[in-house]
């Protein structure tokens, strides 16, 4: 089924041993870069005006290759989710069930993701959520999202 | 517009599988013994192939085989490959390019680990977005994009894990009529839910085995399938659709690429929903089935969880769905699609024994291959249908 994952221990699911970490390419340099200084960056089509994610050579609408870093606000809610109760990737979550989610952003774009900030049943489809950052090993941030404050106030629905 | 309708029937099959849940052969020589089975269904030899379908490599295959074929497929497409298979084989029997086609199917993921062999994925080359943009957030693989399915499909439509259960439940049902199917007592809607959480809000019951498991077909022309040794099973319709590869890039998550092929598939066939008498729907997951259901269009989009509650997908059902037992309890060793078309061309030749539907006609094969990522579907018919 998932013949184009990386190599790793299957079909038994056994955990992965050490935190997967996101290599860099040359066409995602610039976004890493910025999350050491917890910038979000989006790349966007200067054609269309329209974000792309995830970041690629060509715009996945015209095939138009003037494409754009801007920053992002880094806000978004919560499009679908699935909490794992066992976890892939021991790093997350000391072990414990987390919860990983797409996240629909403002500017138009969807990206996998986790929430954290609140207990894994507190997060819902439709969620407000706003960008944070889980660190790397090598000065990189992971963009992870986070109740926004204004929810976590009103008390998160379940 | 050119169409396939009734050009090439699938004149001989086989499949294997276990209570056990293992198979003593494995490798090529269980895809040779699967080949061997299903040439002898057909009353051809190997000296009739002229046309090879594998996921992996057909090149491989046919070497091993000592087969020097004029049309190679090595598609891979994950689980509806075998369906794509079917429709590829069908179209380049129609054009002339070959006379008889095999595709063939092994894979011992269970007996595996008793043998040492340790499994690793191959690799993209070059960039990898799934390693980039996915594997960071530890998703579980391969269940936890259904699982995302399901949350959106409950948030949207109130769809409840008792629905989804249901699924479970009737596709048991099947399974106990048959004898070599993996699990076979029966089990409740309640029974689904106590099953441990793996991915919310899938339980261990909502998803498919992992087993040992083989299968084949062979496929030629109509006019050569009627002096063949069983009734022809004619390809009647087909369609394939992929929207995304990684979860993240799926339009939508409840409504599959199954929408495209499916429409496709019928219209070439010229049958509505309700001329369906089997449907074998890929059961990766219960939701995999669910979301079948509406974007065949058997019932409308959304009313998938009502539609299965009143039981009608097991047996003396009013739309018998994967009459074999299916992924969920029959056999699912890793890419399923074969034994949809295996078996829809059993109940089509009525030697479904227990489990056979009567008076079948029309059965349609719907694979579902990667994460809801690539739907082929494929209806097949008996001579009164062509």
């Amino acid at each position: 089924m998932a013949t184009h994952a990386p190599a790793e221990p299957g079909p038994t699911d056994a955990p992965a041993p050490q935190r997967i970490e996101p290599p860099v390419t040359e066409t995602s340099q610039p976004f890493w870069d910025a999350t050491r200084e917890k910038r979000f960056l989006m790349q966007w089509c200067v054609a269309c005006d329209k974000p792309i994610w995830f970041p690629r050579e060509i715009c996945p609408r015209c095939m138009g290759s003037t494409l754009e870093w801007r920053p992002s606000a880094g806000f978004g809610v919560v499009y679908t989710l699935t909490v794992e109760h066992k976890p892939q990737n021991p790093a997350i979550g000391g072990g414990a069930p987390y919860v990983v989610a797409l996240i629909d952003l403002d500017e138009g774009a969807r990206m996998m993701s986790n929430v954290f900030g609140c207990p894994p049943e507190h997060v819902y489809v439709g969620m407000p959520v706003r960008v944070a950052w889980d660190p790397l090993s090598d000065g990189r941030n992971l963009p992870v999202f986070e109740p926004r404050p204004e929810d976590l106030a009103n008390g998160a629905p379940s | 517009m050119a169409s396939l309708r009734g050009t090439a029937a699938i004149v001989g099959v086989s499949d294997a599988a276990s209570p056990t849940g293992e198979l003593d052969l494995h490798g090529r020589a269980l895809e040779a013994a699967m080949i061997q089975e299903a040439l002898e269904d057909a009353g051809l030899t190997l000296a009739d192939v002229d046309g090879i379908c594998h996921t992996t490599s057909s090149m491989g295959l046919a070497e091993y085989l000592g087969v020097h074929p004029v049309f190679t497929d090595s598609t891979n497409t994950g689980g509806s490959s075998f369906e794509v298979h079917a429709e590829h084989a069908a179209a380049a029997i129609n054009a002339g390019l070959c006379d008889v086609v095999v595709s063939v199917y092994a894979s011992t993921p269970r007996s595996d680990r008793k043998r040492g062999v340790r499994w690793t994925r191959p690799t993209m080359p070059g960039p990898n977005p799934m390693l980039e943009w996915e594997l960071p957030y530890g998703l579980r693989l391969p269940m936890g994009p259904y699982a995302m399915a399901a949350s959106r499909h409950m948030a949207d439509f109130g769809t409840t894990s008792e629905q989804l259960a249901q699924i479970a439940v009737r596709t048991r049902d099947w399974a106990a009529l048959n004898p070599r199917a993996r699990y076979r007592d029966p089990i409740t809607i309640d029974d689904v839910l106590a099953s441990p959480m793996q991915t919310s809000p899938l339980h261990l019951l909502d998803c498919c085995l992992v087993t040992d498991g083989a299968g084949a077909f062979v496929m030629t022309s109509a006019a050569r399938a009627k002096h063949l040794r069983r009734p022809p099973i004619y390809v009647l319709g087909a369609g394939t659709c992929h929207d995304h590869s990684m979860i993240s890039e799926m339009p939508d998550l409840t409504t599959t690429p199954g929408v495209i092929s499916g429409a496709n598939a019928f219209r070439m066939a010229g049958i509505k929903p309700d001329d369906v008498d089997v449907l074998m729907g890929y059961d990766s997951f219960t939701i995999t089935a669910l979301l079948h259901l509406e974007d065949l269009g058997f019932c409308a989009k959304g009313e998938g969880g009502p539609f299965v509650m009143d039981g009608k997908t097991g047996p003396g059902g009013s739309l018998p769905m994967n009459t074999n037992g299916g992924g969920l309890s029959y056999t699912h060793p890793g890419m399923y699609g074969m034994f949809l078309l295996v078996e829809a061309v059993r109940q089509l030749r009525g030697e479904a024994g227990r489990r056979q539907v009567p008076d079948a006609e029309i059965a349609v094969a719907h694979g579902s291959g990667m994460v809801l990522s690539c739907m082929s579907t494929i209806v097949l018919g008996t001579e009164a249908t062509r």
